[in-house]
């Protein structure tokens, strides 16, 4: 099996669009800015570099910072055994992206739960709805700002 | 006490007696505690040795839910119609400290005990509980039963 590292290749190939390049514990992490994320995923989703594998999609919440929300993605190459994060900043005043769900069918619902847990909004998903929690439920639970012990019951509850 | 008195006052002993040991449980079972009742179902620890080894899956055959694990609030409309499709007379078990109080999980997702929801007969906590704590909960069941006023007559309850 071919297992050369290509990230050097990788880092050329998408220089405009790649903000940093880091190391973190032995993963290669790749800081990418928005409006570069659905070319760079493409890019990495077709041959050389493989990455057929979306293993997660999730978000972190910087409250206190300016770009609040940070999107991070972990890809997997199954013919190359090779890994890479990729993370994105979005701002809090309108934290949307492109959404994945053309090149990785599992994007679909993994973006549904990050949209059901941060409320940040993916252009061109085919059906953004909540996943985990009930329609009526109102804002987002894991904000940093929703109110750590705040219930929304469906029905009535006994004292 | 009159004949009467007496013939319905030993009816009603014998009925609790029959109804404590026939015991037909539906377990609703959402989370980690399943594996315990697994175990206290399955041969090792034997629920059949005190006349609840019969499980329905169907609430409507059932008098005994046993609500394992912890209930979200998405889940909550769910667990009052099963309460509610079952027959008179029926009887409720919170197993684990999940379904007794919410356990760890204090959130925007866990109902805060199941008695939020539902009327509770027997408290089981643990995380999870041994069996032999589910089978000490079972037995203080049928004592409640043994000792509440039977109503035979079909009477709904309010």
């Amino acid at each position: 099996m071919e297992k050369e590292d290509l990230i050097e290749e990788i880092r050329a190939r998408f220089s405009a669009g790649i903000e940093s390049y880091a190391e973190s514990l032995g993963d290669q992490v790749l800081v990418v800015r928005r409006e570069n994320l659905l070319a760079l995923m493409s890019g990495l989703r077709a041959a050389p570099f493989d990455y057929a594998v979306l293993l997660d999609a999730t978000c972190v919440d910087f409250l206190a910072s300016e770009n609040r929300f940070e999107m991070v993605y972990h890809l997997f190459s199954l013919s190359r055994n090779r890994r890479l994060r990729i993370k994105t900043s979005l701002p809090g005043g309108n934290p949307v992206v492109d959404s994945l769900s053309g090149l990785w069918k599992n994007a679909d619902w993994l973006e549904r739960e990050v949209f059901d847990m941060f409320g940040v909004g993916f252009i061109g998903h085919p059906d953004l709805r909540r996943l985990l929690m009930y329609e009526e439920f109102e804002g987002h639970p894991l904000r940093k700002d929703y109110p750590w012990r705040k219930e929304q019951p469906l029905i009535p509850l006994k004292d | 006490m009159s004949g009467f008195d007496f013939l319905s006052a030993r009816f009603e002993t014998a009925l609790g007696w029959a109804r404590k040991y026939s015991l037909f449980h539906y377990p609703f079972v959402t989370a980690c505690c399943g594996i315990e009742y697994m175990s206290t179902a399955c041969a090792h620890f034997d629920l059949d040795r005190f006349g609840a080894g019969l499980i329905r899956f169907s609430p409507r055959q059932a008098d005994l839910l046993l609500v394992v694990g912890t209930v979200s609030h998405k889940l909550a409309p769910v667990l009052k119609t099963v309460y509610e499709q079952m027959m008179e007379p029926k009887w409720v078990i919170a197993f684990g400290v999940c379904a007794v109080s919410g356990g760890i999980y204090q959130n925007y997702a866990a109902v805060q005990g199941i008695d939020k929801i539902i009327p509770v007969d027997v408290y089981i906590p643990g995380c999870p509980p041994r069996p032999e704590m589910v089978l000490d909960g079972l037995m203080r069941l049928q004592e409640k039963i043994q000792r509440e006023k039977q109503d035979w007559r079909w009477k709904k309850r309010t």
